[in-house]
């Protein structure tokens, strides 16, 4: 590469564009900054968020009322969920290290509609705003949780046309997201990136934003119908009118069964882009995992019903949303399988991505063998609506997209800030946050299967020595997710300066950019002419 | 420096600008055929009452309604066809025609609806919710598909005003005409949506 000109020497972090300070940033186009711009409003969201979750831990420490009553907490539980879901989960790891690296990564210099993509954050605050105000106007906060289940959702009198609005214009700039980044794929490669030599994190991205283009229009018209049912009173889902309650649900899992791949894939990609880096080997299967990627967007659209179980649905039905779900699961094996063998006779560097990335493959592995116990028809009977389901939903959002997002940024820090984390505390952070997320989650499975109910404040006396552990798990994983956070935070303003392109000697493109990136992250496009992942 | 709003390169795209308007066609197709999903479904469940209430709508008002976005969608492909060709003023007349339609379509809509509304026969309505379920979900339907089709239209007059302004002032002309064909793409998607809810609605009995 030739010596840089002036104007494209300084750093995406320091140039000084036609706005100074803050409007320098929340007006930027530039794809790095707005990918910023999602990570601190994400970091703020998931403190409140985490905070609610650990309230909600603290009240079941013990039977009966301890520290809130039950309005309180069903508040609670619906205000983590909403924003735990439509803030943080979905948008995610796409719009925070998609827009990061996603344009570094394919080679190209922002993605393709760059003002369309500082709208989406913007629609994405301006719908934050919106969800929050069901806060603190009408007739008090929602109680329906994160699901809005009709009828209950317009007959409560809480205060739940916002949540839904918001969450609503939440979903536009996903979708707006999506789009962006389908164009940038097909468009913005750079020259000799076939298709089938795009590292997988790209790949993940390109089958999430489909499923974000093709799902999220429908909890739109939904969310939609929903407002209308409680401001007109059409009718639609609305029993005392002639509407059916259960359609509500099958409109509403037609998306959100979807939309948990749309969480969990650009984790799947993550974990890709770490384990080769780290065991000094290719990438075991690379098209194996391409091809899984795209089965599971493509059959993640037609397991909707297994939520439905115990809803009312033809014997027929039951049998074929069960088998469905069976054959989701094979892909995601196959994914497993592949990370596995990547490692077997590698070079394995002990750093905190990897630390991250292995604990991601083991939480993930008993979130989606419980997700199988859900997925078949009779243990789904005794288990449905209790708290073996938030545990397996926990293993893997939480566990899945949660920690792959940890392992992303701490795999990717140095690129993005220009220095490094103090290594000692990253590991020390992740040990307790493993633990506590045990500590915290493997006792809900047995509480679930002994038939504890989720979604009730209150619980019976003899559930309490395995909800204890729970809660201690709990406190144990906020404080290791506070050390995280503190050191990363930390290091981002005084760690060690870093001008090194590539400190873990990764192969994809991204490691050939200047650290941190230049405004237009490369001099010359760079030329492809390797796979990704070419370890000799 | 005025790097930070629009960068030192001019990155220009008509291909990838055309893509992107179609996937967010497929997701208003989405979007409506959910719609069209819970009609089926309900159809089915009241056949009687969904004819009934077929047979109360104004065929009239939504044959000519029907013609006109026909129309409308010829005239904006000939405005397309025009500022190709580097006629700016055929293109803006067409153009303007499209626009005059759009509203034209508008304003037939609010008698229609009016008519109704005086009658009480909207969601909620007294004399509406005196009928069986399966009227009050027929027209509760009929208000949601249409009304959010409507917004539609109104979306679509905007984006012709902002055409219109922008060919007027030369931004858009024979060589860059990005804005005008994907304005054109997005008013055929709501013609074809209507092509879909004029017989649903108006025509099976």
């Amino acid at each position: 590469m030739s010596e840089s000109t002036k104007s494209n020497h300084e750093s995406f972090l320091e140039y000084k564009g036609k706005y100074r300070g803050i409007l320098g940033w929340i007006l930027s186009t530039d794809h790095k900054r707005i990918g910023l711009l999602y990570l601190y409003t994400m970091l703020v969201f998931f403190s409140v968020a985490a905070i609610l979750g650990l309230l909600m831990k603290i009240q079941l420490i013990a039977p009966g009322h301890t520290i809130m009553g039950p309005a309180t907490y069903n508040a609670m539980f619906t205000m983590h969920g909403i924003i735990m879901i439509f803030i943080i989960v979905v948008p995610g790891l796409p719009a925070v290290f998609g827009n990061f690296f996603l344009p570094l990564m394919i080679g190209a210099k922002d993605v393709a509609f760059p003002k369309l993509n500082l709208a989406s954050w913007w629609i994405y605050v301006i719908g934050i705003l919106i969800v929050l105000t069901s806060q603190f106007m009408g007739d008090g906060p929602p109680d329906t949780g994160w699901t809005f289940y009709a009828p209950y959702s317009f007959q409560t009198p809480a205060n739940i046309v916002p949540a839904l609005v918001g969450a609503f214009v939440l979903g536009f700039s996903s979708i707006l997201t999506g789009i962006n980044f389908v164009v940038t794929i097909h468009r913005l490669r750079a020259p000799g990136m076939k298709w089938l030599k795009m590292p997988l994190f790209p790949w993940t991205l390109y089958a999430t934003a489909w499923i974000q283009i093709l799902a999220t229009p429908v909890i739109g018209i939904t969310l939609l119908l929903t407002v209308m049912e409680r401001t007109l009173g059409v009718g639609i889902f609305d029993p005392a009118l002639g509407g059916d309650p259960i359609l509500y649900q099958h409109l509403f899992w037609i998306y959100s069964h979807p939309a948990v791949y749309i969480m969990i894939l650009p984790g799947m990609g993550v974990i890709s882009e770490i384990l080769p880096v780290f065991s000094r080997k290719r990438i075991y299967g690379y098209k194996a995992i391409v091809l899984s990627s795209l089965a599971i967007a493509f059959v993640g659209y037609f397991v909707w019903g297994h939520h439905m179980f115990t809803s009312g649905m033809s014997g027929r039905a039951l049998f074929a949303f069960s088998f469905l779900t069976f054959l989701v699961a094979i892909p995601s094996a196959i994914k497993v399988f592949n990370w596995v063998a990547t490692m077997y006779k590698g070079s394995l560097i002990f750093q905190t991505p990897f630390f991250w990335a292995v604990s991601f493959v083991f939480v993930f592995m008993i979130g989606g063998f419980s997700g199988l116990t859900l997925g078949s028809l009779a243990t789904n009977v005794h288990l449905h609506d209790t708290h073996f389901v938030v545990a397996h939903f926990h293993f893997i959002v939480f566990g899945g997209t949660g920690f792959s997002f940890l392992a992303a940024l701490h795999y990717w820090f140095p690129k993005m800030f220009g220095r490094m984390f103090d290594a000692s505390w990253a590991n020390m952070g992740w040990l307790i946050f493993f633990a506590g997320f045990l500590a915290l989650y493997l006792p809900m499975f047995y509480l679930g299967i002994m038939g504890m109910p989720r979604r009730y404040y209150d619980y019976l006396p003899e559930f309490h020595g395995a909800n204890i552990l729970s809660s201690l798990g709990a406190i144990l994983m906020i404080g290791g997710a506070l050390i995280i956070i503190v050191n990363l935070v930390r290091s981002s303003r005084y760690g060690e300066k870093t001008n090194d392109k590539n400190p873990w000697g990764g192969k994809t493109l991204e490691w050939q950019a200047d650290t941190p990136p230049t405004l237009e992250n490369w001099e010359d496009i760079p030329e492809v002419t390797e796979k990704p992942y070419e370890y000799k | 420096m005025e790097k930070n709003a629009e960068h030192t390169h001019v990155h220009r795209d008509d291909e990838g600008d055309k893509l992107g308007m179609w996937l967010f066609i497929f997701t208003e197709l989405l979007l409506f055929g959910m719609l069209f999903l819970v009609y089926a479904v309900y159809r089915y469940r009241n056949p009687v009452a969904f004819q009934l209430g077929g047979e109360e709508l104004d065929v009239f008002l939504g044959t000519l309604n029907t013609v006109l976005l026909l129309v409308s969608s010829a005239t904006v492909a000939m405005s397309i066809s025009a500022i190709q060709k580097g006629l700016k003023k055929h293109a803006l007349v067409f153009l303007g025609i499209t626009l005059l339609i759009a509203v034209v379509f508008l304003v037939n809509k609010y008698f229609e609806w009016g008519a109704k509304i005086e009658y009480g026969f909207y969601p909620g309505g007294e004399a509406l919710l005196e009928l069986g379920h399966g009227t009050i979900l027929f027209f509760g339907l009929y208000y949601v598909m249409t009304g959010i089709h409507a917004l539609h239209i109104l979306i679509g007059i905007g984006l012709f005003i902002y055409v219109f302004q922008q060919i007027r002032a030369d931004k858009i002309h024979s060589t860059d005409y990005i804005w005008l064909e994907n304005t054109g793409l997005y008013w055929h998607l709501v013609d074809l949506i209507w092509i879909f809810l004029f017989p649903l609605f108006y025509l099976i009995h």
